[in-house]
């Protein structure tokens, strides 16, 4: 069967490299084939993972029911209070509506929500049949917005205008707007900093709003886990912004130096390494004596706890193997960073939506061998997995059971992520979830029935 | 508290959803296709519909699901879907091999008005391979219809009546039921020694046993030849009307097999319409093992009964399963003071009767007055039973939120069940089924008595 599914298409050979083997450079950033079993989702669902965990907003999805039933509260982004953000809301299209329009089930949606729910905020997602229709949704939502006296932000997220980064990038766009000040407001600078690109997935905002507390660094806002409306307002006011999922932020981040002078630095809170480094570089770029000696006196504090305990999983993780296939490239290189630090090697990378910068380190981070590649399906995930020998596997939700199925551990590094796995607790959860699927002893059971089954054992 | 739902009722009128007791026709469709023997399902629209709907089977089944996708661009939904259709096709036979494609469409390719069949007709394929399609545009019915609809393509497409006396063979189609219940309906069937097709039938697609490699296709499935011999069976039986009376139809439309529509069998009553009818149709005698396992459920009803009677229920999933629930929780004394569904009335294009008729029927019979709905939301639901609370609450994992909000003890049946493993292989149809579910609800009722009793009143023996 394997060997079957080994044979890919011509058409993608560019998009699949073996560092060291190959001269050529990875082709990226480009529209999938079609007709493949691609792990890629939609601009919608980009939109939505990046507005979500906005907790006291109604997020109202116009199409269709599924694109509401599907992303109802998958996000695993926690709420220190409103819980607004896990309800669906959908105007739930039925073929009327296809026929004559779905503006005025919009309005009335809309204020029918506002009667239930005190929000201040509504975000409009367009789904594929609006961008069809051509519902108005800026006309929708301005009227909206002045009966209810409140912010109705449409979200241009119709499936099929590109892949999911273009939904990031539609999610920056609502959020520019929402966090515009009215025209005659003078914004005030602070000393905060804004917090981008951490979704709260199992409150990992909160571990990094803690260090920054201990620090002495004051948050105005974090984009967009456990935000609510009055603070994404502040954001403006900040002193710098640091990002920490860069595929979703980064067009956000410069388009906020643009209009208000934000500096911005790339950050990563994913292994002891990184989030050292990240720490010093906020204290650094923040330039306070204070705060840099705050942050040593931090990074001392909980590297000397952590590394104690992680070397204990490295001993057991030595020379494991493992493969990677994440949302974005930024995510990536700090896993393979945070897999040297519990002595595991990488052999496969891969990301759904990686750009052609990220795979250039990824490229000079991994070692001689490692098998490069974009937008995999599940077939190459198969083949590359086992051609290396991998024993664990990073990913997603569809490619949980594909792992299992060969035999192989798995994390979530997704939505579906249970503890947090930022910061220096983060590093520590990180080497105790490898080390709890890849030593577990359900893989024995495999073993055994391959040695009956004279078949031999790749693990 | 995660409860965002106010408990006054108001008028709703703006045709919107808040938390939906539905999903959208084409998962309904993936998982049909799923069910034949060496099938890809190929979703005709954008990247994100193929990806959630594999999320979401991916999740409820915790098996791998494989489908393809068009992967719309705006070019391609300004000047039509075919060239990406064509080019998908001739991929998908070249990459993943095969033997059936199965294509549904998407609310996108609807409203563009690609002509599936038409493309399909122009398209290269080899002699040995099959390209099918249904049209399933999310905005009708639910992803019941949208299995209904599949299921339907797999007749008009294949279905041929080839000789010139039917054979003395049925032909199940199971409906939207996990692959543990398709298992033990065929369990029945076979007890009864009674040739038969089932179909789509995933058992032994997404409940495939590990053996350290993936399996793009594994055993499970109908085949081929057999969807098309079921155009020479006898009898057609539609186990739940709203997602398998249409395809029934069809056959019998098209090659006069007649079809017989039943509840999905849950339950006691359910159960013994089903063997009763095969029994009457193929001169057949239930054999003894089922006697004595019909004899064990009434043993176990009665020896239980005294833990159900009186006692309060809100049931809410889809349309065949909630019907076939409700029977059975009446049968136990139980009463239904909240019935739902999220699946609009009829499916789309049926003489098919309506749920609300059939619910309030089965609570008429009883004496019961009731809420019931069909084509409603969770919102209505948790405002329901805020309003007339329940001792027990049945559903698919949405149904958290609200047995949280109003501390109920809570039962997961149904589509999707996202935060609990095993469901998938273990049936809620049959006699054995109907046993499991007993158990699932006395352990429910009394875990909550057992939490809930003073120190005085914590019993031993319950």
């Amino acid at each position: 069967m394997a060997e079957n599914l080994a044979g890919t298409i011509a058409e993608r050979d560019g998009f699949i490299v073996t560092k060291g083997k190959n001269k050529k450079q990875l082709q990226c950033d480009t529209d999938s084939s079609a007709g493949c079993v691609s792990q890629r989702a939609c601009v919608y669902c980009g939109a939505r993972v990046v507005l979500n965990p906005i907790t006291d907003a109604i997020h109202l999805v116009h199409g269709p029911i599924g694109c509401a039933s599907y992303t109802w509260d998958i996000r695993g982004s926690l709420s220190s209070g409103a819980e607004l953000y896990r309800n669906s809301f959908s105007t739930d299209l039925k073929e009327q509506d296809i026929i004559f329009g779905g503006a005025k089930k919009l309005s009335a949606a809309i204020d029918g929500l506002m009667e239930k729910y005190q929000a201040k905020l509504v975000f409009v997602y367009s789904t594929c049949i609006v961008g069809v229709i051509g519902d108005d949704l800026e006309a929708i939502c301005s009227a909206a917005s002045q009966k209810h006296n409140i912010a109705v932000i449409p979200v241009e997220s119709s499936g099929f205008i590109g892949n999911k980064s273009a939904g990031y990038r539609a999610a920056g766009d609502a959020l520019l707007r929402l966090i515009k000040p009215s025209q005659s407001a003078v914004i005030e600078k602070n000393n905060s900093i804004n917090y981008l690109g951490d979704f709260n997935l199992a409150g990992e905002a909160w571990i990094i709003q803690n260090y920054l507390r201990q620090m002495g660094v004051e948050l105005n806002v974090t984009f967009t886990g456990d935000s609510r409306y009055t603070a994404l307002k502040s954001a403006p006011k900040a002193k710098l912004n640091i990002i920490q999922c860069a595929g979703s932020m980064i067009y956000m981040a410069g388009k906020m130096e643009e209009l208000y002078q934000i500096p911005y630095i790339q950050i990563s809170f994913l292994g002891i390494e990184d989030t050292a480094t990240s720490l010093r570089k906020i204290a650094a770029a923040l330039g306070e004596e204070s705060m840099i000696a705050k942050a040593e006196a931090l990074i001392a504090k909980e590297t000397q706890r952590v590394e104690a305990i992680i070397k204990g999983y490295r001993t057991k993780l030595q020379g494991k193997k493992a493969a990677i296939f994440v949302g974005g490239g930024f995510k990536a290189i700090s896993l393979i960073k945070q897999f040297r630090e519990i002595g595991i090697d990488v052999v496969m990378i891969g990301t759904q939506t990686g750009r052609k910068e990220e795979y250039e380190t990824i490229n000079d981070l991994v070692d001689d061998g490692t098998v490069i590649l974009d937008d995999a399906n599940p077939a190459e995930l198969e083949k590359f997995m086992m051609e290396k020998g991998a024993n664990l596997l990073v990913g997603g939700v569809k490619e949980r059971p594909l792992a299992y199925k060969l035999g192989i551990a798995f994390i979530d590094h997704n939505h579906d992520r249970k503890h947090p796995l930022s910061g220096f607790e983060g590093a520590v959860n990180f080497a105790e979830e490898v080390y709890s699927t890849v030593c577990s002893p359900v893989w024995n059971s495999l073993a055994k029935l391959r040695i009956e089954g004279g078949v031999t054992d790749h693990g | 508290m995660l409860d965002c739902t106010p408990k006054e009722i108001t008028e709703r009128k703006s045709g919107g959803m808040i938390n939906p007791a539905k999903t959208c026709q084409p998962i309904g469709a993936m998982y049909a296709a799923l069910g034949i023997h060496k099938c890809l399902p190929h979703s005709h629209g954008s990247q994100g519909c193929c990806s959630y709907h594999r999320m979401h089977l991916t999740r409820h089944f915790r098996d791998p699901v494989m489908a393809s996708t068009s992967c719309f661009t705006e070019g391609s939904s300004v000047f039509g879907g075919g060239a990406n259709l064509k080019a998908s096709i001739q991929n998908v036979f070249h990459i993943y091999k095969p033997d059936v494609m199965a294509i549904h469409t998407t609310c996108l390719t609807e409203t563009i008005g690609d002509d599936v069949s038409s493309i399909i007709k122009t398209a290269e394929v080899a002699a040995d391979k099959l390209v099918i399609h249904a049209n399933t545009p999310s905005y009708v019915g639910s992803h019941i219809t949208g299995f209904s609809n599949m299921t339907k393509a797999m007749v008009s497409y294949l279905a041929k009546n080839t000789l010139p006396k039917k054979k003395e063979q049925a032909n199940i189609i199971p409906g939207f039921v996990n692959p543990g219940d398709m298992r033990e309906i065929k369990r029945l069937v076979q007890s009864m020694d009674i040739e038969y097709i089932m179909f789509p039938d995933t058992s032994g697609v997404v409940d495939s046993p590990m053996t350290g490699e993936f399996q793009m296709y594994p055993e499970g499935g109908t085949t081929v030849e057999q969807l098309k011999d079921t155009g020479n069976s006898q009898l057609s039986l539609a186990l739940g009307r709203f997602a398998s009376s249409d395809p029934a139809d069809l056959l019998n439309k098209q090659c006069g097999v007649p079809a017989a529509v039943l509840k999905t069998p849950i339950g006691i009553k359910a159960t013994d319409a089903l063997l009763m009818t095969l029994r009457n149709s193929f001169a057949r005698e239930i054999p003894k093992e089922l006697e004595i396992e019909r004899g064990q459920l009434v043993d176990i009803m009665t020896d239980t009964h005294f833990h159900f009677h009186g006692k309060t229920v809100a049931i809410f999933g889809d349309p065949d399963i909630v019907t076939g629930l409700t029977e059975f929780v009446l049968s136990l004394g139980m009463v239904p003071l909240h019935v739902l569904t999220g699946t609009p009335g009829g499916s789309s294009n049926s003489a098919a009767g309506s749920f609300e008729d059939d619910i309030n029927e089965m609570l008429k019979g009883a004496g019961i007055e009731a809420n019931v709905k069909s084509a409603g939301d969770l919102f209505t639901l948790h405002q329901w039973i805020k309003n007339q609370p329940v001792d027990l609450l049945i559903g698919n994992t949405y149904g958290k939120y609200i047995a949280r909000a109003e501390d109920i003890p809570f039962m997961r049946v149904g589509f999707p069940i996202l935060d609990r493993s095993v469901h998938s292989y273990l049936p809620i149809v049959g006699y054995q089924g109907a046993m499991r579910l007993i158990e699932m609800i006395s352990n429910a009722l009394l875990d909550r008595a057992d939490r809930d009793a003073k120190d005085e009143d914590f019993e031993l023996v319950m």
